[in-house]
Formats: structure tokens, sequence, C-alpha cells
């Protein structure tokens, strides 16, 4: 049964482990998350769901399991019902209504019309004496009459609520997405080599001894630098456009990337640089960042990473007013440059095939304004960029060429 | 109860007895502010068991909380010709898991802010949290744990934690308090708040918690700041505005917005709220 249970979540895509299973059931066996359905879920999330943007599936999960099993459930606990049954005052139904649940055939039918009912329903409901809602003489739904009622969502009047996954209270954590490919946790192996230069500021034993060897006994200390990490990050991201079919690409770097740096900031861009970035695509027209005020912000020590496909008309580059979304006083590549000026440690991530890159003259300028450190979007790529991103560009901008 | 200030909800009482129970570490995230370091301290208390706080540094490393080997003080004595300098279990200096595995009665561990260290920091540490138990190289011995202690560790989720180390916890999320458990915790502090007072405050703070995309939410800690100032001053209800949503700064927000933007987001709320009302009126 509960083996059961287990390959559901796992099928689910939850990363559940057979440690897990085993620590769940060890639990079980000395009463941990026993007597009550309630208790069972709060420990079953307790031993399996390690972390918090994965609750709000985990309850849907296991709505989707127990609803209409709470019967085989009480094969091993069997007062639940009970205490289910205490949570309204059965003197305050009339015999009529009374007679109405037993027909409705006790505990197990009532979970079998549940999960029916709730396949059937597609609107809110309150009152009435059938669907699932408020205030009526249904067994589901809250705070209405019905002895066996089964309560879904929204504080109850008796006791307290008997499910509460079924709140979905987790939703609004439920933002991240789990990084999947295999192939962007070996590039990130390579951002974390990035990460690992620091201060030096711990013994270096094996210098030291050499050093003093050498120095006839007498102690010479060498540091070296810990081991840390030290790196900034400031990502900028092309969103809408032609990119909308990279995004999901995109994403995933960025997810994986949230968690890799001590400071990593992101900002949005459309198709190029210009005056302005945004931060959150859906206030882009009023929540807006000047980039000015990024160079200000943001010290020489952030590597910047451009993530777009540089895919657009020449123009959007290097002409004033070229903006495909507003009039830009000053061409996209003046802000490029000022931008490298502080920021001497940049790349440029493009997901586009690079069979395109020289077919396409936008990608051609761009490369040549990034002074060739475009790089695709993929393991290689980016182990690449990471390389480069150690060395700063050579101050000679070559703008001028244009 | 032995500290009624601290209010503890079913759901987390039952993840601390499994973690009691089935002797794992419980590791705790939430939004700042909701007690989670509090917890390790009345827990301690409840169970009137010796409390070890550990707390995590970007430097902190693993081996810190076992043992440290003071080999600068050593050659110190051996310069001097110490007697001390032949016993290299002079040098050892006792971290605060050797602490809490020697302890006689059963200890309480709080790693306070775990993700604040290096990404290797839970790995190094997963073999002695699961055998409560390491070796001692310099001196060739095994520190043992006599009792399992309870493990509590806290996350502000600033990194995310290893697999093989998550799979080993118990993971509990504190949820910000609803309007319900927020007044059992105010009443718990302040129990002798004036009601109306203590109403306005609670409509202006999860007013304010809702307004959207301010950088830092005020927490369950600045509330009870807040109606601390609010109680010194002994301020009228109606000086907080609450009944007009948003159309003044609340009286002491300092203790509530601590970010530039964010105030400067509210008075922008505020004065568009004005705005609109000026509308309405004419």
């Amino acid at each position: 049964m509960l083996l059961d249970f287990f390959s559901h979540l796992r099928r689910s895509g939850l990363p559940v482990s057979t440690t897990e299973h085993l620590l769940l059931l060890e639990g079980l066996s000395k009463q941990v998350g026993v007597l009550d359905l309630q208790k069972f879920y709060l420990f079953a999330r307790l031993c399996l769901i390690k972390d918090e943007s994965l609750y709000d599936r985990f309850d849907q999960v296991f709505q989707d399991y127990w609803a209409g099993k709470e019967a085989a459930f009480d094969l091993n606990v069997d007062n639940i019902p009970q205490e289910w049954l205490r949570m309204a005052d059965r003197d305050a139904l009339t015999d009529e209504q009374k007679a109405m649940v037993e027909a409705m055939g006790g505990w197990d039918k009532l979970m079998e019309t549940l999960a029916k009912r709730l396949e059937e329903q597609d609107e809110a409901h309150h009152g009435g004496s059938k669907w699932i809602g408020t205030r009526g003489t249904s067994p589901f739904g809250h705070g209405g009459f019905n002895p066996e009622g089964v309560r879904i969502g929204g504080k109850g009047g008796q006791g307290r609520a008997v499910k509460v996954w079924e709140q979905r209270r987790y939703k609004d954590l439920d933002g991240t997405r789990e990084l999947g490919t295999r192939d962007f946790k070996i590039a990130l192996r390579s951002l974390r080599r990035l990460t690992r230069d620091g201060r030096p500021d711990t013994l270096d034993l094996n210098g030291t001894i050499r050093a003093t060897a050498q120095n006839a006994g007498l102690l010479d200390i060498k540091m070296r630098a810990e081991r840390r990490n030290s790196v900034n990050v400031l990502l900028l991201l092309d969103i809408g456009g032609s990119m909308d079919y990279h995004s999901a690409l995109c994403e995933q770097l960025f997810s994986a990337a949230r968690t890799e740096f001590k400071h990593l900031e992101h900002f949005y861009f459309h198709n190029f640089i210009y005056e302005k970035v945004w931060k959150d695509n859906s206030r882009r027209h009023n929540d807006t960042v000047s980039v000015p005020e990024l160079i200000r912000t943001y010290g020489k020590k952030y590597r910047l990473i451009f993530v777009g496909d540089a895919t657009m008309s020449p123009y959007e580059v290097v002409a004033e007013g070229g903006s495909v979304e507003h009039w830009n006083n000053e061409p996209g590549a003046v802000w490029m440059q000022r931008m490298q000026q502080h920021f001497s440690h940049c790349v440029w991530l493009n997901p586009e095939k690079p069979d395109y890159w020289e077919t396409t003259p936008s990608i051609r300028i761009i490369r040549q304004l990034m002074h060739d450190r475009m790089f695709t979007l993929s393991v290689n790529g980016i182990q690449d960029a990471i390389d480069a991103l150690k060395t700063p560009i050579s101050a000679n901008l070559p703008g001028e060429q244009l | 109860m032995s500290n009624p200030d601290y209010i503890i909800t079913d759901e987390l009482q039952q993840a601390v007895d499994a973690a009691i129970t089935l002797e794992r570490p419980l590791l705790v995230k939430g939004e700042p502010g909701t007690g989670k370091t509090q917890l390790a301290l009345e827990i301690a208390k409840r169970l009137d068991a010796p409390l070890f706080q550990w707390h995590v540094k970007s430097t902190t490393r693993a081996h810190q909380g076992l043992y440290e080997y003071d080999a600068v003080s050593r050659l110190r004595d051996s310069q001097l010709g110490d007697e001390k300098v032949k016993d290299i279990s002079n040098y050892i200096l006792h971290g605060v898991l050797w602490d809490a595995f020697t302890c006689e009665q059963r200890a309480v561990v709080l790693i306070d802010e775990i993700d604040k260290a290096d990404i290797e920091f839970p790995n190094d540490l997963l073999q002695e949290l699961d055998r409560m138990s390491f070796n001692v190289y310099e001196t060739r011995e095994t520190i043992t744990a006599k009792q399992r202690p309870l493990v509590i560790i806290t996350s502000n989720n600033e990194k995310e934690l290893p697999d093989a180390f998550l799979r080993r916890c118990f993971f509990h999320y504190i949820e910000f308090p609803d309007k319900t458990t927020m007044e059992r915790i105010v009443a718990a502090h302040y129990p002798t708040v004036k009601q109306d007072l203590l109403k306005s405050a609670m409509d202006v703070f999860f007013d304010l918690r809702d307004v959207p995309g301010l950088k830092k939410k005020p927490s369950t800690s600045e509330l009870l700041d807040w109606l601390k100032l609010l109680i010194a001053d002994d301020l009228p209800a109606e000086m907080l505005g609450a009944d007009e949503l948003r159309t003044v700064l609340p009286k002491m927000h300092g203790a509530l917005l601590k970010n530039e933007q964010d105030i400067h987001l509210f008075e922008r709320l505020i004065f568009l709220h004005k705005q609109r009302n000026g509308q309405r009126n004419r």
C-alpha cells in the first residue's frame, strides 16, 4: 500500500528516495504519524519532501492518491471516523437528514461519491444539498451540518480542518522549476570552478614547510587563497520577440545559476541593450533600471553575462532609433561599449546554432562588439565562456570599425 | 509550556516530536523572522536539555564544529620547551558537536543558517550527523555520541542544500503565521495591549505584507518591535491610519520597512491612492 504511494510520488516527478521511504516506515512502526490521516500527511511530508516549492505538488499527489482510499487507511486506525463524526452536533440534524446520511451508505461510499462529485463539479457552490461548497447539507464542503461530512478547504466552524493538503497553501511557492538536464549540471561544475577564487587568507601548509626548510628551519609562513564563492554575476537576459523560442533554455540556465553564486543579479532586455533594463517582465514599462544606474550600482568585479539570440535587424544595434520598442537617442552599440568599459569581464551566450552565426548580420556585428566573446548555450560553450570570463577584454575597443 | 512567549503550531510540534522519536536532524526553513532559531532555544528549554549553538558564517568550515588542532600554540610551546607539548590532546580545541556528543544527557544542537557556509559544508557533515561519531586524526580516537543529540538546522534558502544531506534530514517549512496565530503570538508577548490598537496594528501589518513588490516583507519580530514602540508611546488606534488604507505612512514605520526603496514604493502607493480618492470625490 505505502510502496504504491511511494511509486506514485516518484511517478509524479517528486524526488523521493528509498532511504526516505524506509525512514517513513521506521517512523510508522514507532507510532509516529499514525492514528489520523492528517498526522500521516504531515509526517510523510516531513520525511519525503525537502523543498517547500514541492509542497504544492505533494499536496496534489497526496490528494490524488488518498482520495477515496481513506477507508483503507481506516483499517489500520479505526478511530478516525469517530473523530470526524464528532465535528458536528448530531442533534442539530433533522431525522430526515439523518436518514439521508444513512442512505449515503457510510464512509467508504461517501469518499467514492466525493471523488465523483469533485470530478463532476466545476464551479464554486454555496448552499444547496448536493454539490461541494459551503453552508449546505451536502456531506462535502465545509461549515455544513452533515455529521459524516468531509471538510474541503476553508476554516470550519467546529474542530480543525481535516484535510489541509486540499487547501493548496503552498501554491505560491511552486514557482521554481527543477533543473532537469544533466548537461546543465555538468556545465555548472565549470561555473563552480570559477567561484573558487578568493583572498589569500589560509595557511598553505605544504608551501610553508617547503619555505621553512629552505629558510634553514626558521618559520616562513605562506598563505594562499581559500576556496570560496566570491564571484558576483550580473545576468542580462533577452526576453520576448525571437527569444521566446529559446526562453525555456534561458530559464534553465537562470534557475541553475541562482544557487551557484553569492551575488547574482538578473535583468531583462529586449533584443539589445539600450539605456534601460528591467527586473520584472510583467512591469517592464514602468519599473525599469537605467543602464548608467546599473553601472553605478554594480562594481567592476561583477561578471557580466548576456543571454540572447542576437538575431535582429542590424539597425537595432548600430542606429539611433533602431529599437523596435521605443526611440533610443543613442545606438545600442554605444551602450554596449559603455557597459564593457565598466564590466570588462563579459560574455554573450547565444542559444542560436553557430551555423547561422556567420549568415546573420546582427550576430556578426554583436560578435565583433563582444570581441568574439560569443559562445553557444551548450556545455562546451558555457565552459569556454567561463574561461573567457577570467580575463578582461582589452581596453582598446574596436567599436569604430563599424 | 516553559516560555509562553513562543507559540508553536501543531504542525511544527509534530515535526519536532518526529525528529526526537526517530533521532533525525530537523531542517527548518522559513521566512526571516518566523522564529527558526528561537525554536531550538525553546525545545532545549522544554526538554530541559543543554543547548549547543553553532552559528554558521560564510567562512565556517565543517571541521570547526568537530574540533580544531591548534598547531600554532603547540609550535610556540615547543619553542619555549613547555612540557605540555608532548601530549597532542592539549592542543585539540573541542567544537560544538564534540561537546554535544560527549554530553551526559541528551543535548540539543542548533546549527544556525547552514546555507551561509560554503556549498560543501553540509556534505562535509553528512557522516558526523548520520553516525553521530567522528574520528580525531591527531590523537587517533573516535568520539561517539553517548546520547544522539537532537539537531536543529536552520536555513534561509540562500543556497540550495545537497540532496544527500537533505535525504538524511526531516524538513519543515515554517509558514508565515496567519492572523489567528499572529494574535496568539502578540497576546503572548504583550498581554496588556489595547484591543483597538492591536486590531489596527494587525490590519496595517497584514496590509503592508500584501503590498506587491516590497523588497523585504515585515516579519513577526518586526511586528513585535513595532508594537513595542506603539505601546511605549501609548498611541491611539486612530493614529495608525488603518481605517483609510494606505493613506498615510504608518507611525514608526521604520520598525516595519527597513529599505529605502520599500518606503518610496509605499509612498508612491499612498500617492496613487490619494489621487484615486480625489477623482472619486470630484
